[in-house]
């Protein structure tokens, strides 16, 4: 690699949106050599194949065990060094570990030119776990007013309450028993269910 | 005031000592407030371990050696002061190897010696026949499995860096691999080798004990600074621990003990799956055949619990043998001093004397006895093998 080439970079991440998520950071920011390997079957053959500088793989891949081959010295390639391995850069090595990715540098590759790729990875992982949570919050508290919904239809109709008395009703009941409302409507189904 | 522990381990049926020692209350009785955390990667237990996201781990006992002389990786020092199982593994082969290996065997199918022949005369008709060379999976290069299927197959003359093809898999995906015949076979702990037999897609060829009477597997790890810094935590996590193995060897203990590692978070597959291996009585063909070992896995009892510099030494011979490093008098003894028998002693307490390991490290169907004094002796025994020069 010339010293103004840009590194080859190998990402190895089977979430295809989190890897698409990195990707455009890497070339927004001009690393132009990126590839994304999503399919973990002959993974290390791959890897050989495309002779990266840079490989990232998330830390929930069990295949991260696999790459553990490329350190064996019997290996005729470029050897590859974990990121862990530089323990000068404590704080960098826990950013990555909580944002859940792990880089590989091959031999050779200046700090320096290494520090922006880390970097920029983790606040991509970042970004994107925080995006997954958004998402989930949002399913559950639809999923939530869906229950809440039924649930005041059942008190309406078996109470004779009106909807705003139901969720009245609901909401006091959810603070007597320190629940959320959604639980307490859940118990109401359930109940409902059991009772039909 | 209970000391709060996070402690990761890798979903197998050899953590067991760990998750009873938690889930029976064993910990916490001892002032541990230790919460599990359940791993995907040996790579991440080891560099989590490392960095001090946890205070002890379920570890390859390997794996401990090469990060304590820091081989292919960061050098961190690590200490052992509890065996979590002896022996535990097995080689399951496709039913077609099987079926080659069988038409070749000149001997009982359960001898190793005479498994490693066919496999010799297998790995020859393939070669002339201009067939893609066996490849074998296992877990980790610095692995009880990577050196128990190398040592097997070189006894018969079979160069596993040569013959056949060695790659690492992570365990859940060994099972996928031999179905679709990117694997002919693999080494893996419990549950995987029952779960290809129940599938109907593996058979189990031999049991790990069959090649290594006695060989440590995990062992519970902890930093040595660490240990060294929290003595009384060690003492009371090996307590626990001891409580947890006595606990899993009564086998009117197994059916519950094989609940609670059966539960989701813990490992996750049946119950009934999970106390096959801890009574040694293995599905071992689709057709149902039952295979009983006394030695399959051995949590604490015959003093299996207990940390064998021997058995470091043998480990440490391996990487030798394998070219994962070259020998140094200053590694063999930083390699033993991972194994701390006085720290399981401690743990003991007074007036309680731990059983004598039988047999000794490791006892090798091939080869001379093991003396972990002469490790080039160790090695010349051996044609096949990969030695720094």
């Amino acid at each position: 690699m010339g010293a103004d080439q840009s590194p080859k970079i190998v990402i190895v991440d089977e979430s295809p949106i989190r890897a698409a998520i990195l990707e455009e950071g890497l070339r927004e920011a001009g690393f132009t050599a990126v590839e994304h390997i999503r399919e973990m079957q002959s993974l290390l053959a791959r890897i050989y194949a495309l002779d990266p500088d840079v490989i990232l793989i998330d830390l929930e891949n069990p295949s991260r065990d696999v790459l553990e081959q490329m350190f064996q010295v019997s290996r005729a390639v470029r050897r590859p060094i974990a990121m862990f391995v530089d323990q000068s850069d404590a704080a960098s090595i826990q950013a990555s570990v909580d944002a859940g990715v792990s880089a590989y540098i091959v031999d050779g590759l200046k700090k320096e030119r290494i520090k922006p790729i880390l970097d920029l990875c983790i606040s991509r992982f970042n970004a994107f776990s925080k995006l997954q949570d958004e998402l989930d919050r949002a399913k559950s508290a639809l999923e939530d007013r869906k229950v809440i919904d039924r649930a005041k239809g059942i008190l309406m109709k078996v109470k004779g309450l009106t909807e705003e008395e139901a969720y009245v009703l609901l909401r006091s009941t959810a603070m007597r028993e320190k629940k959320k409302i959604g639980e307490i409507a859940q118990s109401i189904l359930t109940a409902s269910e059991l009772l039909k | 005031m209970s000391t709060p522990l996070h402690i990761g381990f890798i979903p197998l049926v050899d953590a067991a000592a760990l998750i009873v020692a938690v889930d029976k209350g064993f910990t916490a009785a001892e002032g541990l407030d230790v919460t599990l955390v359940r791993e995907v990667s040996w790579s991440n237990v080891r560099d989590k371990l490392n960095i001090g996201l946890f205070d002890a781990a379920h570890l390859l006992a390997p794996v401990a050696i090469a990060s304590s002389l820091g081989l292919g990786h960061v050098k961190v020092p690590i200490t052992a002061p509890f065996n979590l199982g002896l022996n535990g593994n097995a080689i399951s082969v496709s039913p077609a190897l099987h079926a080659a290996l069988m038409a070749e065997i000149d001997g009982d199918p359960f001898d190793p010696m005479a498994t490693a022949l066919a496999l010799a005369r297998v790995v020859a008709a393939r070669r002339k026949s201009g067939a893609e060379p066996l490849t074998f999976g296992m877990t980790f290069p610095f692995s009880t499995h990577n050196y128990q299927l190398r040592f097997w197959m070189a006894a018969g003359a079979v160069d596993p860096d040569e013959d056949v093809r060695l790659v690492v898999l992570p365990p859940p995906y060994m099972v996928d691999s031999l179905r679709n015949g990117h694997v002919d076979g693999f080494c893996v702990g419990a549950p995987w080798n029952s779960i290809a037999v129940d599938l109907g897609i593996g058979r189990i060829l031999h049991f790990a004990s069959d090649i290594l009477i006695s060989a440590v597997e995990k062992v519970l790890a902890v930093r040595q600074d660490w240990s060294e810094r929290n003595p009384d935590v060690v003492a009371a996590l090996v307590r626990a621990h001891i409580r947890a193995a006595e606990f899993i060897e009564q086998p009117q203990n197994r059916a519950e003990a094989a609940r609670i590692l059966a539960q989701p978070e813990r490992i996750g597959v049946d119950a009934d799956v999970i106390q096959r291996t801890l009574d040694g009585r293995l599905k071992i063909a689709p057709d149902g055949t039952i295979r009983t070992s006394c030695r399959y896995l051995l949590v604490g009892r015959e003093g299996a619990a207990r940390p064998d510099p021997a058995q470091a030494a043998w480990l440490y011979a391996q990487m030798i043998r394998w070219g994962q490093t070259a020998f140094s008098p200053e590694a063999l003894n930083a390699a033993k001093a991972v194994f701390r028998p006085d720290l399981y002693d401690a743990g003991l307490g007074v007036g309680r004397k731990s059983e004598p390991t039988s047999p000794s490290a490791v006892g090798a169907f091939a080869g001379p006895a093991f003396d972990p004094d002469d490790i080039a002796g160790h090695l010349a025994a051996f044609k096949i093998g990969r030695r720094h020069p």
